[in-house]
Order: C-alpha cells, then sequence, then structure tokens
C-alpha cells in the first residue's frame, strides 16, 4: 500500500509503485478534476502541485510523491492566488471546452504564488507547457494579469 | 444555474431517429424544403418541423410521458417547468467550447422572459425527431450552425411558452391576456398581480397552444446582444466539470485499446498471457482488427496493453505512404489519362475560351496536408451492454448517429440504448464521427461491468479521421486593369461528406469540399469550377474545424495575392477593387486593415498579409503580421474584423474567433499528418507541433454591427487565417508558398 496526501487528506492505494499520479487520483482516488491530455508531459492538462510545485502527474509515479503534499484543481480555490486566479479566469471569460483549464490554473497559480507581478516573458515561460487547442491563449495571459493586479 | 449531467430517457422513440442522416428521411419530415448539402457551412432553406413551435403530436407524447411533479409544464421539447418554479431547458446541441450551452439559454430565455440564472441545463437524449439541427437535419453539433439553425425556433420555444403561462394567468385572475406580461419568471398586470412561473406551471400544461406567436422585435432584446456570463465555466475552473472521460460507475472497469496500425489490417493472433499477469488487469478483449485490455484503472490497463504479443495482418495498406496519396491526387488533378470523373461544380460564360483569347494568365498548384484535430480530450467513451439494454455516456457530436451504431451492433432496439451526451473536451470535428463508440460498445459486448474505453494520445493521433489532403489548381486571365475575365478552380480530394453522410453527396459533387470555391467573393463572366473526387485507401478523411473553407479559402485568398502581384498592385486595393458588389466584405476588410495599420512601416523582417472570406454565413477578414527569425515564423499580431449578422453573445463571438484563428495558426505553421509503411508517422504533440503560449500573437477582433440574420462563428477564424500568415510570409521572403505547413519551407537546407 502507498500513501498520497491530496488536499490535505492521505488515501492508501493498493497500486504499483510507477503508477503515474495521474491515474492514481483519477481511477483510484476518484478526483477526476485533473486531465488526461498527452501521458507524455508535452501539453500540461494533468498537472497538479506537489509541495507546491506545477508538476505533470502524467509522468510523476506515486512513488516519487509519497511524503509530499499533492494539490489539485479541486483544492485550489484555498490558496490565495488560486482564489485570485480562478476570480480572473471568469471575470475575462478565458474558459472555452475547458478541458485544459484545470491544467491552465494550476501552472497560474503557481507562477503567481512565486512570481507576484510576472511579466510576459515570465507568463509565456511559465505556460507554455500548457497547450489549449481551443486557442485561449490571449485571455489566460490577461487574466494572469488581472489576477497579479488583484 | 446549474448544468445536471442526467438526461432525460428517450421515452419519444421513433424509427427514424435511428437512421442517422438520410435525406430520404430528412425530405420525408419536412425538415428541409429546399436545396440539401450537410457539413460545412453551407446554407440552405429550412422549416423547422411544426411540432417544435405549435406542440403538435411529437411533444404531446413526450408531455404525456414525461410529466413529473418536478416537470408539470412542457410546452415542447426544449422547455419544462415545475411547480416549484424551475426552469429546465434541454439542450439539443453539445457544448464542446463554442459557448452553446450560454447562447441557445439566451434565445430561450429572452422569449421566456426568464434570468439565465433561473434555468437549468440538461443534455438532450438521442432523438433525431425532437432535435434535429434544420440546416443539417439530423441532431448534429457542428457545420457551425449551432445559432444559425437555433435562432428562430429556439426563441419560438420560448415564446410559446410564455404565451400560455399569460394565458393560465389571465384565466385564473379572469382578466384579459393583453393586460398581462411576463418579467423575470413571473407573469404580471395593469392591475399589479403577480404570480410565479412555478405557480403556473399545471394550468398553463392545459391551456391551448397557439398555432404561432409573436417574436420580441429586436430593439426589445434584453438578454440577446449582451455578452452574458457563460453558464459552464464555474464548474471548468474548479473541476468540477463533468467530461465524457470522467464518467465513474460502480464496478467500473477502464480500458485501453490498440487497433491495427495500418488501416484495413486485422488481428491476427495475441499472446496475452504477460498481460494478465499485470496487477489489476482483468480481461484482454480481441476485436476484429484491435485488442483492448480491461484493467482497475488506465496505468494497469496501458502495462497490460504493453505486454501483449500482437501479431498484426496488416492488408492491403501496409505500403502506402503519404507521397504515393499525393501522386494520385496529382494525377487525378491534372487528368492526362483522361480517367478522372471532373464534376462541374459552377459553370458561367466560357472558362476555356476566354482564358486562351486573354494576353494576361496565371496559373497555380496548391497543396494542404492531411490534419488532425488533437482535441485534447482523448477521443473516450464508456459502455454498459446488457442483454436487456445499453448505455453509453460520451462526449459526442453526433448522439443519434451513436445510437444507431450501439444497436447494429447490440441488436437493441433504440428504446433500449441510451446516450448521456457529456461536455466535450475539444470536438474540432473529430467527434462528429463515433467509430470509437463503436468501438466501446463491440468491446463491451465482451464486458460484463461498465468498461471504460479510453485512447492513449497515440491512439488517438493515429488512428483518427483526418482533414483531407487537397490538392487545387486555379487559374484566371486578367484584362489589362487587372479585372478577372475568367476564373477556374479544379478542386481535388477525397470527400468527407460522400463517406459521413452518402445521401447529400449528390450527382458526384461533394458540396462542402467546393465551399468558399464555388462562390468565391470574386467574380468573373467566365467561371468554371471543377470537383475531382480522389480516395485515399490508407486514411480515414473526416471533419476538421473550417472543413471546406480551410483549403479554398487558403488556395483563392493566396491566389489573389498573386494576382494582385502580377498587376502590380498593392493586395488590399487590389481585392477592394474586385469587391464592389460585396459591400459587407469589402467593409470587413477595410476595417481589418484600417486597424491593422495596413501599409505603414514595420520593422525589417516584418510583413503582413490579409485574407477576406464569405462562408458559414459569416464575412470576415483577418491580417497577420509576422517576423521571420532564424528560420521560424513568429505571429506578432492578428486583427480580424467581423460581420456575422446579428450577435447573441458578441464575447463568445469574439472568443471564437480568437480561438478559432489559433486554431487554424497551429494548422497553417506546424499541422501535418503523413504516411509511411501504411503507418500515421506522429503520435504525441512533440511531432505534432500545435501553437503554444508563447507562440500566440496578440488577437484584435472588431464585430462589425448589423441587422441581418445570424452567421456562424465557431469555424471562420481557422479557415481565414492560414492564407494572411502565407501572404505575410511572402511580404517578408520575396517567396510564394504554395503548400501548407509553412515553418518547414523556411528551414534552409
Amino acid at each position: 500500500m502507498i500513501t498520497l496526501n491530496v488536499n490535505g487528506k492521505d488515501h492508501s492505494l493498493d497500486v504499483s509503485e510507477d503508477t503515474p499520479v495521474l491515474w492514481a487520483i483519477r481511477d483510484v482516488i476518484g478526483f477526476t478534476g485533473t486531465k488526461f491530455g498527452c501521458g507524455m508531459a508535452l501539453c500540461g492538462a494533468c498537472t497538479i502541485h506537489l509541495d507546491g510545485a506545477p508538476t505533470r502527474s502524467c509522468v510523476t509515479p506515486v512513488s516519487a510523491v509519497v511524503g509530499k503534499k499533492i494539490t489539485t484543481i479541486e483544492a485550489i480555490s484555498e490558496s490565495e492566488a488560486g482564489k485570485k486566479i480562478q476570480q480572473a479566469w471568469l471575470s475575462l471569460e478565458v474558459v472555452q471546452c475547458g478541458y485544459c483549464q484545470s491544467g491552465q490554473i494550476m501552472s497560474a497559480t503557481a507562477l503567481l504564488a512565486s512570481n507576484p507581478k510576472p511579466t510576459d516573458a515570465d507568463i509565456d515561460a511559465a505556460m507554455s507547457g500548457n497547450i489549449c487547442r481551443c486557442g485561449t491563449y490571449p485571455r489566460i495571459k490577461a487574466a494572469i494579469k488581472e489576477a497579479a493586479a488583484a | 444555474m446549474s448544468i445536471e449531467q442526467t438526461n432525460l430517457t428517450p421515452k419519444v422513440v421513433d424509427d427514424s431517429s435511428t437512421k442517422g442522416l438520410t435525406a430520404k428521411g430528412n425530405a420525408r419530415r419536412n425538415f428541409i424544403i429546399a436545396g440539401a448539402a450537410v457539413g460545412g457551412g453551407l446554407l440552405i432553406s429550412f422549416a423547422m418541423p411544426k411540432f417544435l413551435n405549435n406542440g403538435g403530436s411529437e411533444v404531446a407524447k413526450t408531455k404525456a410521458e414525461e410529466v413529473t411533479a418536478d416537470n408539470v409544464f412542457i410546452p415542447n421539447a426544449f422547455i419544462k417547468i415545475g411547480r416549484d418554479g424551475k426552469v429546465t431547458l434541454v439542450m439539443h446541441k453539445v457544448e464542446m467550447g463554442q459557448g452553446t450551452y450560454t447562447s441557445i439559454p439566451m434565445l430561450v430565455a429572452e422569449e421566456l422572459e426568464v434570468d439565465l440564472s433561473q434555468v437549468t441545463l440538461e443534455a438532450a437524449p438521442a432523438n433525431d425527431k425532437l432535435y434535429a439541427d434544420p440546416l443539417l437535419g439530423s441532431q448534429v453539433t457542428g457545420g457551425s450552425t449551432s445559432i444559425r439553425g437555433a435562432w428562430k425556433p429556439l426563441r419560438e420555444a420560448g415564446a410559446t411558452a410564455r404565451v400560455l403561462l399569460i394565458a393560465a394567468a389571465a384565466k385564473q385572475w379572469n382578466v384579459d391576456a393583453t393586460t398581462c406580461h411576463a418579467e423575470q419568471g413571473y407573469v404580471v398586470n395593469t392591475e399589479g398581480k403577480k404570480i410565479g412561473y412555478g405557480e403556473l406551471a399545471d394550468a398553463a400544461a392545459t391551456m391551448p397552444v397557439p398555432t404561432q406567436v409573436t417574436l420580441k422585435d429586436p430593439k426589445d432584446f434584453k438578454l440577446i446582444g449582451t455578452p452574458a456570463k457563460r453558464l459552464d465555466t464555474p464548474d471548468k475552473v474548479n473541476g468540477k466539470a463533468q467530461y465524457g472521460i470522467d464518467v465513474r460507475l460502480p464496478e467500473m472497469k477502464i480500458a485501453t485499446v490498440a487497433a491495427c496500425p495500418v488501416l484495413g489490417g486485422k488481428l491476427a493472433s495475441v499472446d496475452d498471457s504477460k498481460a494478465l499477469a499485470v496487477k489489476g488487469v482483468h480481461q484482454v478483449v480481441k476485436l476484429e482488427n484491435a485488442v483492448a485490455v480491461i484493467a482497475d484503472h488506465m496505468w494497469a490497463a496501458k502495462q497490460g496493453l504493453a505486454a501483449l504479443v500482437i501479431q498484426w495482418d496488416n492488408g492491403p495498406n501496409e505500403k502506402i505512404s503519404t507521397a504515393d496519396m499525393v501522386a494520385n491526387l496529382k494525377n487525378a488533378s491534372e487528368n492526362k489519362d483522361n480517367k478522372s470523373q471532373v464534376v462541374v461544380a459552377r459553370k458561367d460564360g466560357d472558362f476555356h475560351k476566354a482564358f486562351k483569347a486573354s494576353a494576361s494568365q496565371h496559373e497555380s498548384t496548391y497543396q494542404v496536408p492531411f490534419l488532425s484535430q488533437a482535441a485534447l480530450e482523448p477521443m473516450n467513451c464508456t459502455v454498459h451492454v446488457r442483454k436487456d439494454g445499453c448505455d453509453i455516456w460520451v462526449g459526442t457530436q453526433v448522439p443519434t448517429v451513436a445510437q444507431a451504431g450501439a444497436m447494429a451492433i447490440t441488436k437493441l432496439p433504440a428504446e433500449k440504448v441510451v446516450v448521456h451526451n457529456y461536455q466535450i473536451g475539444g470536438g474540432f470535428g473529430r467527434r462528429l464521427d463515433a467509430d470509437f463508440i463503436r468501438q466501446a460498445v463491440e468491446i463491451g459486448m465482451q464486458v460484463d461491468t461498465p468498461v471504460k474505453v479510453i485512447w492513449t494520445r497515440e491512439e488517438d493521433m493515429q488512428h483518427g479521421v483526418y482533414r483531407p489532403y487537397y490538392y487545387d489548381h486555379l487559374a484566371a486571365a486578367l484584362d489589362k486593369d487587372g479585372n478577372i475575365t475568367a476564373w477556374n478552380h479544379r478542386v481535388t480530394g477525397s470527400s468527407v461528406l460522400a463517406r459521413w453522410a452518402p445521401a447529400f453527396f449528390t450527382n458526384g459533387l461533394d458540396g462542402d469540399s467546393v465551399e468558399g470555391a464555388k462562390e468565391p467573393l470574386y467574380v468573373a463572366p467566365n467561371m468554371l469550377v471543377e470537383y475531382v473526387r480522389q480516395e485515399q485507401p490508407g486514411l480515414v478523411t473526416g471533419w476538421w474545424r473550417g472543413v471546406g473553407p480551410t483549403h479554398n479559402t487558403f488556395m483563392v485568398e493566396t491566389f489573389i495575392d498573386e494576382l494582385a502581384e502580377k498587376v502590380g498592385k498593392d493586395p488590399l486595393a487590389y481585392r477592394l477593387s474586385l469587391l464592389g458588389h460585396s459591400p459587407r466584405a469589402k467593409a470587413a476588410l477595410t476595417l481589418a486593415a484600417d486597424k491593422a495599420g495596413w501599409g505603414t512601416p514595420l520593422p525589417k523582417g516584418h510583413g503582413r498579409g490579409l485574407s477576406v472570406q464569405f462562408a458559414f454565413g459569416s464575412y470576415i477578414a483577418a491580417v497577420a503580421e509576422l517576423e521571420i527569425v532564424d528560420e521560424e515564423v513568429k505571429v506578432k499580431r492578428v486583427v480580424a474584423a467581423v460581420d456575422c449578422g446579428m450577435t447573441v453573445n458578441p464575447d463568445t463571438v469574439v472568443a471564437q474567433i480568437q480561438g478559432g484563428i489559433i486554431f487554424g495558426i497551429s494548422g497553417a505553421l506546424f499541422g501535418e499528418i503523413t504516411t509511411k509503411d501504411g503507418r500515421v508517422e506522429q503520435s504525441n504533440f512533440h511531432n505534432y507541433r500545435v501553437v503554444r503560449m508563447n507562440e500566440a500573437p496578440q488577437i484584435d477582433v472588431h464585430l462589425i454591427a448589423s441587422t441581418e440574420a445570424p452567421g456562424g462563428i465557431g469555424e471562420p477564424g481557422t479557415a481565414v487565417i492560414a492564407p494572411a500568415l502565407n501572404n505575410a510570409v511572402f511580404a517578408i521572403t520575396g517567396k510564394r508558398l504554395r503548400s501548407l505547413p509553412i515553418a518547414p519551407h523556411l528551414v534552409k537546407a
């Protein structure tokens, strides 16, 4: 059994050590807000926070996160930066299909938490790992700036 | 408001709802009066079935069978009102990011006189009879048709309900209905009496249904035309939104699948002993052309799949490569052996005679590649197949096609096959096909529990339905002033329509393939537009955001730029000189150019290109500003001007244009699916590149106010942008590119 701490609560799972955190939290624990997009850390849809750091859960085995704090989109409103990002997302109507937005919000929240006044270049650097096929990038950029100003 | 994912049980069942897309069925049901074509933005005249607005027999049936304490007033297939005043709107279109779960409620709420915050949304069951799109003739979300098709009937649905509620109140108060009006979920009268819809619901259900209703004058709109907040987004920023891939059911297993890597191949044999030994793997299911591993979770399923030893019988396509396909297209287009079936889509005057007689001629050949939609939510479908029924949980653009496919496999009748439609994590045309749903049902036939089949990204990219490769030839003759005297456009490609809706492929002509070619914005006295169908054995081709116009606008707008160059005119001035007959196109082009600062100086290495289009019922012009640095294109800025008629939600229009343009930039700069030895070579986002945040330009969208009927808006941006980019590359490099994608052309050998 492996114990994962997700959103402040411990979960004991009977999975192999190489199981990616993505599938452990989606299929075993049952938090479906974190999305599967590529399985190769190419699209960012599966982004979670590991002790606050944005992490691609599709390539991170559960064995690597034992003893660390996992935060998913379901609990991101509990952080100040997360709440601001969510509000800015709604205020600027960023979202279209929404499938990538859990990952976008996790990446953006981590950026804002570590860099309260990000420049365009900072935003590009922090967000270019997150693909959005609907093309919401201009609004994501604007929303991060709005959240930073809030 | 809330969005409930629970579905109606489709109690109103009609055999016609299961026949998929048939012209005969549509004609019989009188959905389409004249003209017939589906798929693209082809506008056809239509009449909605009467039951949508006057409570005909079909609604009566629904009403009789659906009435519950929660929903006592069901004036039509779209509205249910309970005694508690709860208003439920049944969404006949699926939400895939385009905003239809907000704009369609806006249409209904405007006439029903309720706030958007008062409504609950529910996905419609599979039922062509109740929920067909009037432009497409079937329950389809696609072709940028949702608002065009819903604009009148959904307002009528709301107005009908309002009239009945007012009638019920007037009767109760014993006053004339003309002294009453509705507002915010209440009926009020001139004496100041006020009663809620919930209290009126029982009585309203007994009122005689009006045969026609008067719709609001647009000047009285309170909601339509406002940037109302989207109803679907709050749950999309907190992880609560449920897509098909998020379905969880008791006893459910997770499966992943490998289909034969060569299209048309079959499973020869499989050794599953190692797979079955993987912890969490329960079962290996063999299909004719695929193998699926059924497990407790996706990781176990993936590990199991990797442990299979599979022998494929690759079949007849195992040697086919993209080069073979292109050679076939070239032969078909050039028709040197006279074996091609060249279908005339349009003929005005005598092109050949005028072309030969002209002193100034120009010809070019253009190619655009196969493309994958690469929606971020990979194909997935959850099924529970039992002896007595089949439930399907999926995000689909075609619920009735999904249902029909499952009926054919399970041999169950329509009322036993229930499609629970979910919000879609990106459609872009891919989910207009139900291949993955049929595959899931076939797998489900062999599994005792509910099973969620999830394709890996690699499976998604390599077993897709791809935008066709088009090989087009254009020729024009010019007079001494540069006016076009003769115009020929020969489109060559595979026909999506012939596969997807064969009844609409008539007289050998694919109406989608020639949309934007048959009626380009430019006119000449001698016009010949031709279509040559050339199928590809190794790939299935399908819908891709922007459909036919994605290639025709690229061809036509690049060609017009070449003509401008030939006659020594500025690309903007030349286009404007040819667009006198189309004031809306001219206005869009003028506005885009003005806002983009067309003609003003740019730094070295920068350039602008423009493009203008009429498709999907909307006019759009775009100016792209590019920089080329180290063999890479940087799109600095895009300015778009749009005239899409009246807008329901202008902010959604802007979002769709912005997003459509970025989708189009990905395709134009990078997108290319190729095959070698019958196998798709791209597999994931490392070798099927798409635009990312650092590559996304600023996009300014300018809407032109209009009182014309609404046009489509999901696809115009995607189709218009490629030639603007290509023309900007020419402005920078002086080199004219005639094939996409752009990026590989810029890498020096």
